[in-house]
């Protein structure tokens, strides 16, 4: 099996470049790649354009990219959580594209599938369409949205092995399989990485081929948003 | 007039038994609590699972398990979990029978506007727009007017809407209306102690009163 295994988040992320389009896993603060988000941060990168269902919280996750300035564009689909963010997009700091999240999955799809361009009913009559190809099917119409792609897709698994091959758990998959298809270079950190032939090949989620580094994570801080319990 | 809970409390009437149902964020939520004992219902939750439980009790809180409002849940038994891009297969496949969501607006000819006031509040669509676009049966719940006093049921939307002629039925701390396929808003029912006139006075769009209004049950 091919070794796609790295040192660590430093070494994963060494060669992303200022400018670049960057995918981040994650819905909310769940299954979001905490470790490459960290690494990204100790470097003198900006002028990224970031994919990601949410931009983090003002203190963590994608958040911190902003505080610091690296981040020219999002494509998001829900950003309630965030001051900062909202400040700089009110401002005209920063560039923002928003989408509907099922658009967003889908595009994500497409772009890992090799599928340029699809039909959606998601948006019809609202200012998403604006600009965009309609098209009546069946008495209905739909719009039509391009494929998403990045340069680098970070990605965040519960168990991966050597060859790449990944596993997640909970809520904590949502776009991240998307994602690690449709990155040139898909970087995935993982709580536990075990040795290929180690996870049972019925349980992949996001096969190895898609995964083009991977690598121990570790100090998952795993913040949660909105802590809420029931007696008893 | 109604508070939060009985809004969710009356809405929850609304659901039959072997629904696949989507809660929005905010009083659709509390719907949950009133879904009656007897109903085999699945709720969806747009992250990634059909299945969603209560809360969580404290010991059994898992960062990896949320639900769309990024609050801690639980899963009940047999539930699926799966990814963002499944998840909005069973939206836009028209699979999820019912969707409970909040609204800022709503115009008589079922257009809804949910997502953005310009220039003051941008939080994004999120699932909404893909909801709306698709869904067979949309609930909405919400105030009957804003804060300052305004109707929130109007003629047209002024805010950015998030979906065209999608909504089914209102149910607010007011009533209970149906938007009709021609247009307007048929009253339904009127919560206790709620006058038509003040449901009325209270409702920008066109009111349709035909017939006996009765006055809202809760259980």
């Amino acid at each position: 099996m091919i070794n796609k295994t790295v040192k660590n988040a430093e070494e994963a992320v060494r060669d992303i470049p200022s400018n670049a389009v960057l995918m981040l896993g994650g819905f909310g603060l769940c299954g979001i790649p905490e470790n490459c988000i960290q690494a990204l941060l100790e470097k003198d990168i900006s002028g990224l354009t970031c994919i990601s269902n949410n931009a983090g919280v003002d203190d963590f996750g994608i958040g911190l990219m902003l505080v610091k300035r690296m981040v020219k564009k999002m494509i998001s689909s829900y950003v309630g959580e965030n001051v900062e963010f909202e400040r700089q997009l009110l401002s005209g700091e920063l560039e923002v594209e928003l989408i509907p999240q099922g658009t967003l999955a889908e595009r994500t799809r497409a772009g890992g599938a090799g599928i340029p361009a699809f039909f959606t009913p998601a948006g019809v009559g609202t200012e998403v369409a604006a600009g965009k190809e309609i098209r009546e099917f069946d008495g209905k119409l739909y719009i039509l949205e391009r494929w998403l792609k990045a340069d680098f897709s970070l990605v965040k698994a519960w168990k991966g092995d050597t060859a790449g091959n990944l596993i997640f758990k909970g809520t904590a998959r949502n776009f991240n399989p998307m994602m690690a298809a449709a990155g040139k270079i898909t970087i995935a950190e993982v709580e536990e990485l075990v040795p290929a032939g180690e996870l049972d090949p019925n349980q992949i989620h996001t096969p190895g081929i898609f995964v083009q580094r991977i690598f121990q994570g570790r100090d998952y801080e795993k913040r949660i948003e909105k802590r809420t319990i029931r007696e008893k | 007039m109604l508070n939060k809970e009985q809004i969710a409390q009356r809405i929850a009437r609304e659901i039959k038994n072997g629904q696949y149902i989507n809660l929005g964020i905010g009083i659709p939520t509390l719907v949950a609590n009133y879904i009656p004992d007897e109903l085999e219902v699945v709720l969806h939750s747009e992250n990634g699972l059909l299945g969603v439980g209560p809360f969580p009790t404290e010991d059994k809180v898992d960062p990896d398990l949320i639900n769309a409002g990024k609050q801690t849940i639980s899963m009940v038994k047999g539930s699926a979990l799966f990814n963002s891009s499944d998840s909005f297969a069973m939206i836009r496949g028209g699979h999820v029978d019912l969707t409970i969501l909040g609204a800022m607006e709503v115009s008589e000819n079922g257009d809804i506007a949910n997502w953005k006031i310009p220039g003051k509040m941008v939080k994004g669509m999120g699932g909404a727009m893909d909801l709306v676009a698709a869904a067979q049966n949309i609930i909405v719940a919400m105030q009957h007017c804003s804060k300052s006093g305004q109707s929130k049921l109007l003629k047209k939307c002024t805010l950015p809407i998030t979906g065209i002629k999608c909504v089914n039925k209102i149910v607010t701390d007011l009533a209970v209306l149906k938007v009709l396929p021609e247009g307007g808003f048929k009253l339904l029912e009127r919560a206790p102690g709620v006058s038509i006139e003040e449901i009325q006075s209270k409702t920008e769009g066109r009111l349709i009163v035909s017939g006996e209004v009765t006055e809202m049950k809760l259980v």
